[in-house]
């Protein structure tokens, strides 16, 4: 039911042939050929710095290829701007979210209009009603977009894209920040808009979204197209025929996406006195976030407590009260018997509490320092690296290439910057980091975004080594499989209130979808 | 004493006050265009004095002062095209190239006004002032605000357009992005380095147009290192106001108001020495500052040069 038949002969909008990109030490893209054809929904996979968003960017116009070529249309051009890239009908959702955090979603829209004109607000307000009404997005156009989640920053930019009529829609991983609900609703947007004749670039680490929303599966590895499997073939297989043929293509059958059905419960780790009480814990909500709501939660040695949820519940809120990034107003926080609530984050960090946040670049690391630095950001200056305020390069140095094996961090070397590094290859500089010297309890915030499959498997597994090793662990995820997969127990989350506490087990999937979605166990 | 509070002197001193506040409204408006934009315009000290010097030079062999203040527009705008070539295109480090500007403007035209001026120094008659009829008329405050140049109410109204630019129109909304998500007004199909070049040569002009004043309506002559640091000022009060323009036009009048009472004390022969007296202005910089410093939160992306798809 996917591809048209008839579409199935119509002329690629855009055609690159041999494309080459090298960056200083590696060939982001060697030498790739790729279709895009209108009424398509092309899959783009690939392990973490495949160099999907390289290509992503030479289309755009952020970057121009060293070889090969792009044709538009059947016309042969140089895409020398994002402002060309538009003007060709290529909107792009990037990676890492690209909305100015001080103007609100409308401004942010009316970006770019002509300079000689006042931006013309009732217009896009009408214009972006049409397309919510008929697409079913819905955006707070007088919010602040830094107020946004960075799942309703996508929705904005996907919106952003639509407006200026785009006739290529790329979306680099935007499926990663939203819930299962947002996926699925994602899923048939993107449908909706293939059938008016877009063409669609989807990128994704999920084999499932892959297989479900997709009509041409293109693997990029290690910077080269590896295979592509055609409308026809896509749709002459079953799902988990086409699974098998792109695990095979991309991990040459190392690796199955299936892991053994649902967690199940440690019996002990309830008995023991909790390391971590959440009591009365609230926050006012902002005109464009829920606050928290009385939150009570208890968390046991060697639990691993989930909390699942739409985003943009709370959870950011609930990270923020927990890490100290924000002051709760009234209620406790309790660690190991100690009063925390009102400690700073790095006194919170002392005292044992670890926190692994979702915005990789924005709030963990520093993208300009070395991934060396980047391992002790939290401890710079001090013992043992630093002695008397002198760094002690050798040591620091011994410490990073530790890290950078155990936890398979690709990087040229540990003094690259950890900028210049691929988003699943950052996000393991910081899982390194926190997770390196003694914690208490880990607070995990979507650990496995961005991170392509084999990365998210060894990911969870470090996850449970840690809650197994003693430590409490509290999941915050979207991802309903990942929480049902590693969880004891998963609170839900809705409008910053705990509206339920789930023992996983054979009915936990439809016990915390149904309070995800506001209804009742 | 009792002429320190005459209304003579209250007179002089706030119209001095407001003579003064031009300038430095004209340069911190302008700074405030560059550094929205994640400029930060060190050179605006040079781009001032070459159009104090230039702006003289024009107003003086074509006797209008109008001319001259398009010469100083003209004069800050050439040096602030070479920054925006060196800083924004290029991407060079934006307080190297503009303390450099700095100072080589001001050895060039202190030289240059040794060549032509230092035998003669000319000077210019006294400018003509708009009196605003009613309002000057009112006691004391009549004179000292209400009686100058109309180039000093068309600054005070360029306040008023600079908010209405921030709030009101696209170029306002392309300023704000390129200086705090330059990638993102990017994406959006807007050129972050035209942008920003816009910006640097709008300041570079109206640096120009202070200098001219300070030239020419200020003080009649020009001499060299005349702008006396009102740049560097103009720096200070961008930062101090965050944006807001009506800030800086506060922020020039307190400046403005502190370099009069130098003047005014000096005049009234009060027993103090000069020295202290010319400390004034500064103390208020770092009353001011300790005051409002913290507060300050400045653009993201300010004094870092923008490389499309770098990371
Ligand atoms: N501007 C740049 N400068 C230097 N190296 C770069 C740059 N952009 C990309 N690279 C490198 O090119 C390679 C491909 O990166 P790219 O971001 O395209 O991967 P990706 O497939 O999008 O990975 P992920 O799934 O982790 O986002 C990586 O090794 C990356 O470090
Ligand atoms: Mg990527």
């Amino acid at each position: 039911m996917t591809a048209t038949s008839h579409q199935a002969a119509a002329e690629p909008i855009v055609t690159l042939e041999r494309i080459t990109k090298a960056f200083p030490g590696v060939v982001a893209n060697d030498n790739v050929d790729l279709q895009i054809l209108p009424g398509e929904v092309h899959v783009l996979l690939g392990e973490n710095g495949a160099g999907k968003s390289t290509l992503i960017g030479l289309l755009s116009g952020l970057q121009q290829p060293d070889s090969g070529s792009i044709q538009i249309d059947g016309t042969q051009r140089a895409i020398n701007s994002p402002r060309h890239a538009l003007s060709l009908g290529i909107g792009t959702v990037f990676q890492h979210a690209m909305l100015v955090p001080t103007l609100t979603v409308a401004e942010n829209l009316l970006l770019g209009g002509p300079w000689w004109e006042r931006p013309r607000k009732e217009r896009l307000r009408e214009k972006v009603d049409e397309i919510s009404k008929s697409l079913g997005i819905a955006v707070d156009l007088d919010a602040y977009a830094h107020d946004l989640s960075l799942g309703e920053q996508q929705q904005v930019e996907i919106l952003r894209a639509l407006i200026r009529d785009s006739r290529v829609l790329i979306l680099d991983e935007s499926t990663s920040m939203l819930t299962p609900k947002g996926i699925e609703e994602l899923g048939s947007l993107m449908r909706r808009l293939v059938n008016r004749g877009l063409a669609i670039i989807f990128i994704t680490h999920k084999l499932n979204e892959a297989v479900s929303f997709g009509d041409r599966i293109s693997v990029l590895k290690l910077g080269r197209k590896v295979g592509e499997i055609g409308p026809d073939r896509f749709k002459s297989l079953d799902k988990a025929e086409l699974t098998t043929q792109i695990v095979e293509m991309m991990f040459g059958g190392q690796h199955s996406e299936d892991d053994a059905g649902f967690h199940k419960p440690n019996p002990l780790s309830t008995a023991e006195p909790p390391v971590l009480v959440l009591d009365g814990v609230t926050l006012e909500s902002t005109s464009t976030a829920p606050g928290l709501n009385s939150v009570h939660l208890e968390l046991h040695p060697g639990e691993l407590l989930g909390i699942a949820g739409i985003d943009g519940n709370g959870q950011k809120q609930l990270a923020d009260a927990l890490s100290g990034q924000s002051r709760i107003e009234s209620g406790s926080i309790t660690l190991n018997g100690k009063r925390i609530e009102t400690h700073s984050v790095g006194e919170r960090r002392d005292a044992g509490l670890r926190y692994l946040t979702d915005d990789r670049l924005g709030e963990g690391t520093v993208s300009t320092f070395p991934v060396s630095l980047n391992f002790l950001l939290k401890q710079i200056g001090s013992p043992p690296y630093w002695r008397n305020q002198i760094e002690r390069r050798a040591d620091i140095d011994q410490h990073a290439e530790h890290l950078i094996q155990d936890y398979d961090v690709r990087t040229p070397s540990a003094h690259t910057p950890v900028g210049r590094l691929s988003g699943g290859n950052i996000q393991k500089v910081l899982l390194a980091r926190e997770l390196s010297d003694g914690a208490k309890v880990v607070i995990f915030n979507k650990p496995t975004y961005g991170l392509d499959l084999s990365n998210t498997v060894s990911t969870r597994q470090r996850i449970r080594d840690i809650a197994a090793s003693g430590l409490g662990v509290l999941l915050i995820s979207t991802d309903l499989e990942e929480l049902l997969e590693l969880c004891d127990r998963i609170a839900v989350m809705d409008a910053g209130t705990i509206t339920g506490i789930v023992e996983n087990g054979e009915n936990a999937r439809t016990e915390v979808g149904r309070l995800m979605v506001g209804l009742s166990q | 004493m009792g002429s320190l509070f005459s209304e003579v002197f209250l007179g002089a001193l706030l119209f001095g006050a407001v003579a003064a506040a031009v300038p430095l409204l004209l340069a911190g408006l302008g700074e405030q265009i560059s550094e929205k934009s994640g400029i930060l315009n060190i050179g605006i000290e040079g781009m001032m004095i070459a159009g104090a010097y230039f702006g003289f030079l024009v107003a003086y062999s074509s006797g209008s002062l109008w001319l001259g203040f398009l010469g100083g527009a003209l004069a800050g705008g050439i040096v602030a095209s070479v920054m925006a070539i060196l800083c924004v295109r290029l991407g060079l480090n934006q307080i190297v190239i503009g303390i450099g500007l700095t100072l080589g403007l001001e050895g060039l035209t202190a030289l240059l006004h040794h060549v032509q001026f230092s035998r003669t120094y000319p000077r210019l008659p006294a400018a003509d002032v708009l009196a605003i009829p009613l309002l000057s008329d009112i006691p004391v405050l009549g004179p000292a605000l209400f009686r100058h140049h109309l180039i000093v109410y068309l600054a005070v109204a360029l306040v008023f357009v600079m908010i209405y630019v921030y709030r009101r129109t696209q170029l306002g909304l392309n300023l704000q992005a390129a200086g705090d998500k330059p990638a993102a007004l990017d994406v959006a199909g807007v050129d972050v380095v035209r942008t920003r070049t816009v910006a640097v040569l709008s300041t570079g002009a109206l640096a120009g147009i202070g200098g001219a004043y300070l030239a020419n309506i200020g003080a009649g002559i020009f001499v060299p290192f005349i702008t006396n640091g009102a740049g560097f000022l103009g720096i200070v009060l961008a930062m101090l106001a965050r944006g807001r323009p009506v800030w800086v036009l506060l922020g020039a009048l307190l400046f403005g108001i502190s370099l009069s009472l130098t003047t005014a004390l000096q005049v009234a022969g009060i027993n103090i020495p000069t020295d202290v007296i010319q400390m004034i202005p500064f103390l208020a910089v770092m009353i001011m500052l300790v005051a409002f410093g913290r507060r300050s939160s400045l653009p993201a992306a300010l004094g870092i040069p923008y490389e499309r798809g770098a990371r």
